[in-house]
């Protein structure tokens, strides 16, 4: 089974977001960047279904030097190899997407794992992008994974429910939080992380077709009211959301 | 003529609310960006009663794919419906929620027509025929314009984040006829799994939501109370849900869902930062916390420093009584 994993970096979720002087970006002084959180679901189900049905995990990620430490964070967990796309731009969904699909195009992998999201652009498109570029099934959201032959029963979290969703191999799978529960690296794996280095390729993935113009902090909410502090503040607070705020 | 492109969601015979709030919007950008519009519906034969309500919200003009095979959602293939009939019409913009079908076919589409995608926009600005958008990125954290540079635009629709407006007019159906592949319906949904009447925490209009003080999943029951006066859905912070007194899928948060609630009650939740940017942006939040320094209070509009198993159950029989 050849099994790739895209991952991406993600400011740590503590980190509070502060805009950079350019107004598009955001200043990254003291912050701590960690591998997406979906994305470490993504690598523990790759390494769950290359140990029942054999095969290779390949990490691959775009970006400049500073993915190098989400990559080794991957390997440790147990991923054999990794594939470093290379670029100082900031690129956009879709042209990291056309770039990894290139990649892919010549690896011919049987699965492709990615987190449903990353927790900075919040898009969610990116396994569904891949999917699209190379033609083959995708399955987003996945909560539920199972793998019999080249056929794929999954169950994809919905508003309000699951679906079950049936498909054949090749495919590009989105894992959402409750598949499984990611394992720590180990030890040998944390040492295999230091010698491993990624192969490096140029980036290709042509022109961005989105660009962040600004970037600003939400409005500050004015301070609320404190209605009291015991039960008898309870039906000034139902008049509050009746008369004042209208929302019941 | 260029168009504008809504399409519509449907599960179990009905619209979706949020299909109403898409539909709305874009009556109000077509008209501004001198587009017409279309409300699009993809399915099987349920889709034929469904028009009529389609037609409530201020396009007239609904368009309809239907096939037997269309019945059980199909990924691929109702991106090749949406796709198509975009070409057909010369859509330049394509409007659908942010749902977790529609943003999938947001991107599937993005890809088919080499249009530029926006996810889960909250804001969409059209006055003076320019299109602006603005979609949270960082969980909420911060705001981000985004320039869509090519000439056909997807963008998908937060739900709650905007207004459902009622405009009933005659519908105008037509049937536009889409062929398909087998590979299309290689993906398909096979079953849908759904908690009894279960409201989704992503579509609630109220959220009652509920911390690791909760202290074990029976107690979410007093939440669950006041949710269902409230005719609310229930949520719960990461600590809880680790903790195992809720499933993930009711998690607000950071690595849980994002929402615009109308209003949001937030029950013994000190309000972590990850928990804040997946709530922020509710119209009116309410904190009910025993700790008066709790961060949650920052960014309530009102609150009760108080214990919540004293409170709720009280507002919940407040309320009870009014509603008689």
């Amino acid at each position: 089974m050849n099994i790739f994993v895209c991952v991406s970096q993600v400011p740590d979720t503590a980190t509070r977001i502060k805009p950079a002087a350019d107004g598009k970006t955001i200043d990254k002084t003291d912050v701590n960047f960690i591998l997406n959180p979906y994305d470490e679901i993504a690598v523990e189900q790759a390494l769950r279904v290359k140990e029942a049905h054999g095969g290779e995990v390949t990490v691959i990620s775009v970006g400049d030097d500073t993915v190098l430490n989400t990559i080794r964070k991957a390997i440790a967990m147990g991923a054999d190899k990794a594939v470093h796309i290379k670029t100082q731009e900031e690129v956009d969904g879709i042209s990291a997407a056309r770039a990894v699909a290139e990649i892919l195009k010549t690896a011919n992998p049987d699965l492709v794992f990615t987190g449903k999201e990353s927790v900075d652009s919040n898009s969610g498109q990116f396994a569904t992008f891949l999917a699209a570029l190379l033609d083959i099934n995708v399955i987003n959201v996945a909560v539920k994974f199972d793998l019999t032959g080249s056929h794929i029963r999954a169950e994809r979290e919905i508003e309000g429910g699951k679906e079950v969703v049936e498909t054949s191999l090749p495919a590009v799978v989105s894992c959402q939080k409750g598949l499984n529960e990611p394992r720590l690296p180990t030890l040998k794996g944390i040492m295999a992380s230091k010698t491993k280095k990624p192969e490096e390729v140029a980036f290709s993935g042509g022109a961005s077709w989105t660009a962040i113009t600004e970037l600003v902090k939400p409005p500050a909410k004015p301070a609320g009211k404190i209605v009291g502090a015991d039960v008898s503040a309870v039906t000034a607070l139902v008049d509050l959301l009746h008369n004042e705020a209208k929302v019941i | 003529m260029s168009s504008l492109l809504i399409v519509a969601e449907h599960r179990n015979g009905k619209l979706k609310k949020s299909s109403f709030e898409a539909i709305s919007k874009g009556a109000s950008v077509a008209k501004d960006l001198g587009l017409t519009a279309h409300v699009l519906l993809v399915g099987g034969n349920e889709v034929a009663g469904l028009t009529a309500e389609a037609a409530n919200y201020g396009v007239s003009s609904i368009l309809t794919v239907t096939d037997p095979k269309l019945s059980a959602y199909a990924n691929r293939a109702f991106a090749t419906a949406v796709s198509e009939v975009a070409k057909a019409k010369s859509a330049t913009v394509i409007l659908l929620s942010a749902t977790a079908l529609g943003r999938e076919l947001g991107a599937f589409v993005s890809v088919k027509l080499d249009a530029s995608l926006a996810s889960d926009c909250t804001e969409l600005h059209s006055a003076g025929g320019n299109l602006k958008v603005i979609r949270p990125v960082y969980t909420g954290k911060a705001l981000s314009t985004v320039e869509l540079k090519q000439p056909v635009k997807v963008i998908t629709l937060r739900p709650n984040a905007f207004p459902a407006v009622s405009s009933p007019s005659s519908p105008s159906v037509e049937a536009v006829s889409v062929t398909f592949s087998d590979k299309d319906f290689a993906c398909k949904v096979v079953d849908t799994i759904t908690a009894s009447g279960k409201l989704d925490v992503a579509e609630a209009e109220i959220v009652v939501s509920g911390g690791r003080s909760l202290g074990s999943a029976e107690n979410f029951k007093i939440l669950e109370d006041l949710a269902a006066v409230l005719g609310g859905a229930v949520g719960a912070s990461r600590a809880a849900v680790d903790s195992g007194y809720r499933s993930h899928e009711d998690q607000v948060g950071q690595t849980g869902k994002v929402i615009s609630p109308k209003l949001y009650i937030a029950c013994g939740i000190s309000g972590a930062i990850q928990h804040l940017a997946g709530m922020s942006s509710s119209k009116v939040i309410v904190a009910i916390n025993k700790d008066k320094e709790a961060p949650i209070f920052q960014i309530a509009d009102y609150g009760i420093v108080a214990d919540l198993f004293e409170i709720v159950p009280a507002l919940t029989e407040e309320l009870k009584k009014r509603s008689h």
